[in-house]
């Protein structure tokens, strides 16, 4: 009898889904569901550098400046400034400043650390708390204090930052700074007061307005202002946390950020989940009244002027594997499904996605795809002081110019990425002033322009330069030998061998044989700070988008193995050398087109790279979120989204009906397959006695 | 019992020891704290003084094992082994690299774990058993046969094919329960379903087999044929005699898992989104991070002792003629 | 030019020691009685043929080469390529190099995912391109049905007459030699396998029967090479298992004393730590070595192949404590026996007690369990792989292509075949290995009676 109530029960929530990972308090909420397959490890904006933790991050401080969310190419707008701060030369070019001034009215979130009581808690009372936010809060208004703060705290001796040696180039007097803190430092159990030490670089004009000197020149200094780098940080957050007790709960300004933005992060679990919820003191923005042409017509417009943010709350939930990331996507229980890649000698972590276009049962349920060209590169490169393949010998390069044709980068990005890529032509990176696309953009060593597009030069063309380098058909013209070259790369795990497959083919097609070197990630290391390598993949994601941030990475002086650099191919040419002085302080111009283009000639011949690609990162949303565009450069775009709560949990509904006929069936089949056995028990107990 | 339980807890002590040199030598040989800074650093810019200071906030710029420069007690005292591998006798584990404390990590995390674990250790127990009764009493013919032949297959079935299997049939064509994913308290119910599921099939095959063997072999037993010959009905013999005398060996192998159970099943919670130790452990494997390793090491271990403890106590309750040494 | 690669050299050894062996026990009869109360068994006799073909692709892919490279001018000297090849990869020559280009279906005709593909007359369309080997000789796909139901027709037929001759030729020479083997069963198993394997090599002629991979390789071929895979996992580990666990179990057992202390806590220690963790350290540990060494290792063949062979020696120190731990109760109730006490009233050593008495008696358990432990280790290495801990990447494995199929099962249209051709070959051996193993411990074992 109560199996058939059950049963009854059963078929009535049949209207219901079952499969709903989320609380059924939220259905109907109006939160965005996202979420993240690695674990982000530093929220603090000093230390934070990686594109996980800028997700958090960006939604929370707010830096002077931004990008523009629509606008293409990448333009920088004011966020928390007033303008874009522009460059005055003082002392003849010895010195440049930049004056930044601040809105007015801009509020912190509510945090506990703005109550004068919180700061001297008992540490009972700390290890009773779950989350800070337990605790009474308050608020107070962002002054140019809270930037000067966050500057001096690059250099401060208990933190890391990875930019502190580069700026300490630029920022006058913040490599002293760090020098005389860490002698200042020595008792750590002391809460370290950065507002009272002077940093000479940075100066306090008034409340709303700041200073920063630099030495030189540095164009690229505005992109730096536009990363959490330089976003106000409260000093009485550090304070807050610095209590004895707090750092056992694991309670520090690394998990725990506090910042004007949109949102606020009220829950951290890095393992499990992560919640941002909307800023009550958030001064509000307006969403974007202009933008690409075609943004209109996508329908990116339709919110024009209205105030940000339009959702309320935003989980992020962890996915470390791919199958149920791709099937929760598709069922409907995650709004968007991109994922970002921070790490590089990986084409492709999920082979999510069937083609560039969507399948037809995506479209049937409203999946939109967008693309857009990450600012990436990815390159195969080769070590100038290996003696087989580097040098500036012309032997040598003859033979990076045949493997630069040989490799089928279309084909990788065709077999491995499911087209999302494009082939790279030169150094730089789609949208990045410099850059030249379609006809003029080819690399004529590599390519022809043939029916309107670029092909690749036939094999025989690098069979020849094989042969001219000294290798005929893969073996040494003198020994005989055969050529055999190494490929140092990251082994992640069983899902490479196609990958090295794939390799081995492209140099078996002109007769060189490949060795591929896998290693782990540390040992990989290793070998390029030594020098070792021979061949290596590696790619490059753009701090800003300026083509310094590209063109450094083959500048002579910046080679890993003597410098410790970005250069790790340890490329050195003088003429590029000083090209590249003269171009990287210059502003974008047709003076500066024309060195980088000389610059690029340069590259194409030596090829310190023989060939790479630009991923093109896709985003794929379901039809009830709104508003989203992918954009590489801005990370805060949160709080541009906007949810349709009705249809999606329409959709959701109509997705999910549980089909529990096959449960009734697997049920029916077990009681049929016990009916024999019952029988024959019954027949047993009747029988007479029978021998063991 | 209580000198016997004394003794064997003070033998445990230079396992432990045993364990966490070997552990640390493992470990050790294969990262250099060099490597475990740039793992936690980043990819960008990471520069040798960050590295310094890295090691240097966590103690890992002493010497490994043997303190030349130290004085006296120091030459022991004043590496990295003592301070990182001792502290662990006092159940303090310290911080993750990460700075996450671990100790309540673990406590956080040990909840879903055992929310999975206990049901699949207890419903697969009585599963195991009552299949295997079940074979036992149906013995020498067709069923029993049948029976056999369906748990070796079920045991040469990879566990990695039931999970990929059962979550593609349950979560994503029938839509019953949800994919991944985990929630506390009430709402649990829904996320463990799939989990336990999988776990107790994939345990049948090799449970119901051993479990039978034993019941036959207890069944062969000249007791059994005294109480048939008295008259009694076959499933008196079996529920009253044969059941209670052979759940002995049962129980006190299945002792010995009981304490493990805290530490989770490493590929089903990792599968499954289930935050529980086993994924921790996991995770702290593939990001090297040598203080959950040990921790866990430790833990792991220090269960397993008190599970052979256990069994073996258990083995002089049930059965009054073992006297233990 | 032959390349002894490490464990193929431990693997031959192998097979001239169970050969040898098989030989002396064949004359003794105590010896021989056991293993024919095992073959007297139906299933262990259909196991063992299963068994024996799986041993048969093994040993086939032991025998290393490296092909001599083609060269355009004669009077060039002879190169070899750098890629070692077994002798399984030249009898499946066509299905090793009949690339595609990505994913295709089984016996399918197109490609997985659309191109851009320029139509004879010149128009570029987007469509599902045709294979370039995979049903490549079909002029009309329509022709499809009827060249695939002719195939197997054919094949059937080809195993049909291979199936009668072995028969034949079975009939007049095992079947006198060994009458109480249960032949039928044994000619039932084979003409199974051959039933398959028959219409399977007709279609691999013109189709990928399984489909194929990522980058187009044959799956068949990559489940065929995943076979000696999981064979050297499971045999070599117990090369290194065994001498631990016998001397350390016996040993224990037989001295007592300190002795059994000793090794108590040897296996304790090692017992409590968790196995995972144990593994996956040793593994990092031997990539650092081969990293490090990079003159030891110079082609990616031996590197693989060290790690396979370190692989399934840490396997064998993390396992050894199961056999020793039985061992020991064994020795203990052993060298309490009388005739053992009467040895050491005679003054007989220790070395001969062991070898003469306490040995052979527990020979039984280290057969029972060697083979039980079979199959457990071939699934413990598809595990390991998923951790990541497992056989290097480039070595094809059951392991390897469900970690693969992993991420492929997240496509959308999903690719199933690789999962499912590991997943079948892998049952199929792991049963027959369960089965034998079964069959194996009851013929051994004098107490076990159903």
């Amino acid at each position: 009898m109560r199996a058939i109530l059950l049963l009854a029960c059963l078929a009535a929530g049949c209207a219901d889904v079952w499969n709903d990972p989320y609380a059924a308090a939220d259905r109907g909420a109006n939160i965005l569901y996202s979420a993240f397959t690695e674990r982000p490890k530093h929220l603090d904006p000093v230390q934070s550098y990686t594109e996980d933790e800028a997700r958090f991050t960006q939604q929370v401080y707010e830096p002077p400046l931004q990008y523009h969310y629509l606008k293409r190419p990448y333009e920088l707008v004011p966020l928390t400034a007033l303008e874009v701060p522009k460059a005055v030369e003082v002392q003849g070019g010895r010195y440049t400043v930049y004056t930044i001034r601040l809105r007015r009215g801009t509020r912190y979130q509510p945090h506990p650390a703005f109550v004068a009581e919180n700061h001297v808690l008992a540490p009972a009372r700390i290890a009773r708390l779950r989350t800070p936010y337990e605790l009474p809060a308050a608020t107070r208004e962002l002054t140019a204090d809270d930037y000067i703060y966050e500057i001096k705290r690059l250099a401060s001796p208990r933190l890391h930052s990875p930019i502190l040696g580069l700026m300490s180039e630029y920022i006058v007097g913040l490599g002293e700074f760090a020098e005389r803190l860490r002698k200042f430092d020595t008792r750590r159990q002391d809460w370290l007061d950065l507002r009272k030490h002077r940093l000479e670089g940075v100066e306090k004009v008034d409340d709303y307005t700041y200073r920063v000197k630099l030495k030189g020149r540095y164009p690229q200094f505005v992109y730096w202002l536009a990363m959490p780098f330089f976003a106000p940080v409260p000093w009485e957050a550090e304070r807050f946390f610095h209590q004895p007790g707090m750092a056992e709960k694991n309670f520090t300004l690394d998990w725990w950020p506090v910042g004007t933005g949109a949102y606020m992060l009220t829950e951290n679990n890095p393992n499990a989940r992560m919640e941002l919820v909307r800023n009550p003191n958030f001064r509000g923005e307006p969403y974007p009244a202009e933008g690409e042409p075609g943004d209109a017509a996508a329908g990116l417009l339709a919110d024009a002027g209205k105030t940000m943010p339009f959702v309320e709350r935003v989980v992020f939930s962890r996915e470390k594997e791919s199958i149920p990331y791709w099937n929760k996507f598709l069922q409907g229980y995650y709004d968007s499904s991109a994922i970002p890649s921070d790490t590089f000698d990986q084409a492709v972590r999920v082979s999510i996605g069937g083609e560039v276009g969507l399948t037809p049962e995506m479209e049937a349920k409203g999946i939109k795809l967008r693309t857009s060209p990450d600012i990436t590169i990815l390159y195969l490169g080769v070590n100038w002081l290996d003696d087989v393949v580097g040098g500036s010998a012309e032997r040598t390069r003859k033979l990076r110019q045949a493997i630069a044709i040989a490799v089928d980068w279309e084909e990788f990005i065709s077999i491995f990425l499911n087209g999302r890529g494009e082939v790279a032509h030169d150094p730089l990176a789609p949208g990045i002033f410099g850059q030249r696309t379609g006809r003029e953009g080819l690399n004529p060593l590599t390519h022809v322009w043939e029916d309107g597009r670029a092909q690749r030069r036939p094999l025989e063309d690098a069979r020849q330069l094989l042969a001219e380098a000294g290798y005929p058909n893969g073996r040494d013209a003198k020994s005989g030998a055969p050529l055999v070259l190494y490929l140092d790369t990251v082994g992640r795990g069983p899902g490479d061998k196609p990958r090295f497959d794939w390799w081995r083919r492209q140099f078996a097609k002109i007769a060189v044989q490949l060795e591929i070197r896998d290693t782990d990630w540390n040992r990989f290391q290793e070998k390029i700070r030594k020098g070792s390598q021979q061949l290596y993949i590696l790619g490059w994601n753009a701090d800003y988008p300026d083509p310094e941030n590209f063109l450094f990475l083959l500048h002579g002086p910046q080679a890993r193995a003597q410098s410790q650099g970005e250069n790790t191919s340890n490329y050195v040419n003088a003429e590029f050398d000083a090209l590249f002085e003269r171009m990287k302080n210059i502003p974008n111009s047709p003076e500066r087109q024309g060195i980088i283009d000389r610059m690029v000639e340069i590259v194409r011949r030596d090829a310190p790279w023989v060939g790479g690609f630009h991923p093109v990162s896709y985003g794929l949303t379901h039809a009830w979120m709104m508003n989203g565009k992918p954009n590489n450069m801005a990370r805060n775009n949160l709080k541009y989204l906007r949810v349709d709560v009705d249809q999606r949990a329409a959709l959701r509904r109509e997705w999910n009906q549980p089909a529990v006929w096959p449960v009734l069936l697997i049920l029916l089949a077990l009681v049929a397959s016990a009916v024999p056995a019952v029988m024959s028990y019954r027949r047993r107990e009747r029988m007479a006695a029978k021998p063991a | 019992m209580l000198a016997y339980i004394v003794r064997r807890t003070l033998y445990a002590i230079p396992i432990l020891v045993g364990i966490n040199l070997i552990t640390f030598a493992l470990f050790f040989l294969v990262n250099t704290p060099d490597d475990m800074a740039r793992m936690q650093l980043g990819v960008k810019r990471v520069t040798p003084e960050a590295i310094e200071k890295w090691k240097a906030e966590r103690g890992y710029d002493k010497p490994l094992l043997w303190n030349a420069a130290a004085a006296g007690a120091g030459k022991l005292g004043d590496t990295i082994f003592f301070e990182k591998s001792v502290k662990l006798f006092a159940f303090d584990f310290g911080r993750a690299e990460d700075n996450r404390d671990i100790a309540n990590e673990i406590r956080t995390r040990m909840g879903p774990s055992l929310a999975l674990a206990v049901p699949v250790f207890l419903v697969g127990l009585a599963v195991n058993v009552t299949f295997a009764l079940g074979m036992a009493f149906f013995r020498a013919t067709y069923l029993d046969l049948w029976g056999v032949i369906l748990c070796v297959a079920m045991m040469s079935i990879s566990s990695l094919f039931y999970i990929i299997g059962g979550q593609y049939l349950i979560s994503k064509l029938w839509h019953l329960v949800p994919i991944s994913g985990y929630e506390g308290g009430i709402d649990a119910m829904k996320f463990l379903v799939l989990p336990v599921l999988i776990g107790v099939i994939g345990g049948i095959g090799a449970g119901s087999r051993w479990y039978r063997t034993l019941f036959l072999e207890e069944m062969g037993k000249d007791y059994v044929r005294t109480a048939r010959a008295k008259g009694l009905a076959e499933s008196t013999v079996m529920f009253r005699h044969v059941l209670q005398n052979a759940l002995i060996p049962i129980l006190t192998g299945v002792v010995v898992v009981i304490p493990l159970l805290f530490m989770g099943s490493l590929i089903v919670e990792s599968f499954f989104g289930i935050p529980g130790l086993g994924s921790y452990t996991i995770d702290a494997i593939q990001a090297q991070d040598f203080a959950v390793v040990r921790a866990m090491v430790f833990i792991g271990s220090v269960l397993y002792i008190a599970g052979l403890l256990l069994t073996d106590i258990s083995y002089t309750l049930v059965d009054p003629r073992v006297r233990l040494a | 030019m032959p390349v002894l690669l490490p464990t193929d050299a431990l693997i031959w050894l192998l097979v001239l020691a169970v050969a040898a062996f098989a030989g002396y026990s064949s004359r003794r009869a105590h010896l021989a009685a056991p293993w024919a109360r095992v073959f007297r068994s139906r299933i262990a006799a259909a196991s063992a043929v299963v068994l024996a073909c799986y041993l048969l692709v093994g040993l086939l892919d032991s025998l290393h080469y490296r092909p001599v490279l083609a060269a355009k001018d004669p009077a060039a000297p002879v190169a070899y390529a750098v890629e070692v090849r077994s002798l399984l990869d030249r009898v499946l020559e066509p299905l090793r190099t009949r690339l595609e280009k990505t994913y295709s279906a089984p016996l399918a005709t197109r490609l997985y995912q659309k191109e851009q593909v320029e139509r004879a007359d010149g128009t570029m369309v987007r469509e599902f391109p045709r294979l370039a080997h995979g049903g490549a000789h079909l002029e009309d796909e329509a022709d499809w049905g009827k060249d695939v139901a002719l195939r197997i027709l054919a094949g059937l037929a080809l195993a049909a007459g291979l199936w009668w001759l072995a028969v034949f030729a079975g009939r007049r020479t095992l079947a006198r030699r060994w009458p109480e083997v249960p032949w039928g069963a044994a000619g039932a198993a084979l003409g199974a396998i051959l039933a398959l394997a028959g219409p399977v090599a007709m279609l691999a002629g013109g189709y990928h029967v399984l489909g194929t991979n990522q980058v187009g390789l044959d799956v068949l071929h990559q489940a065929l090479k995943s076979i000696r895979t999981s064979l050297v996992i499971g045999t070599l580990t117990t090369l290194v298992l065994l001498p631990l666990g016998i001397a350390a179990g016996i040993a224990a057992g037989y001295f007592r004393g300190w002795v059994d202390d000793a090794i108590q806590y040897a296996y304790t220690t090692l017992n409590s730590i968790p196995g995972v963790l144990l593994i996956a350290a040793s593994v990092l540990m031997v990539q650092v070595y081969v990293d490090t060494n990079p003159e030891l290792f110079p082609t990616s063949a031996q590197r693989a192949d060290f790690r396979l062979l370190a692989l399934c020696a840490i396997l064998g120190v993390v396992g050894w404590t199961g056999l020793a731990r039985l061992l020991r109760g064994e020795a203990l109730k052993l060298s309490e026996l009388e005739y053992i006490q009467a040895a050491h009233a005679f003054g007989v050593s220790h070395a001969r007690v062991l070898a003469r008495h306490i040995l052979p008696n527990v020979a039984h358990i280290v057969i029972i369990s060697l083979v039980l432990d079979f199959s457990g280790l071939v699934l413990a290495e598809a595990v390991l792989s998923y951790v990541g801990v497992g056989v290097d990447p480039s070595t094809t494995s059951f392991g390897t292509m469900i970690n693969a199929a992993r991420l492929e099962m997240a496509r959308e249209p999903m690719v199933w075949w690789s999962l499912a051709a590991a997943f079948v070959f892998m049952f199929a051996l792991v049963l027959a290995a369960n089965l034998f193993a079964d069959a194996v411990r009851d013929g051994f074992d004098p107490r076990v009676r159903v």
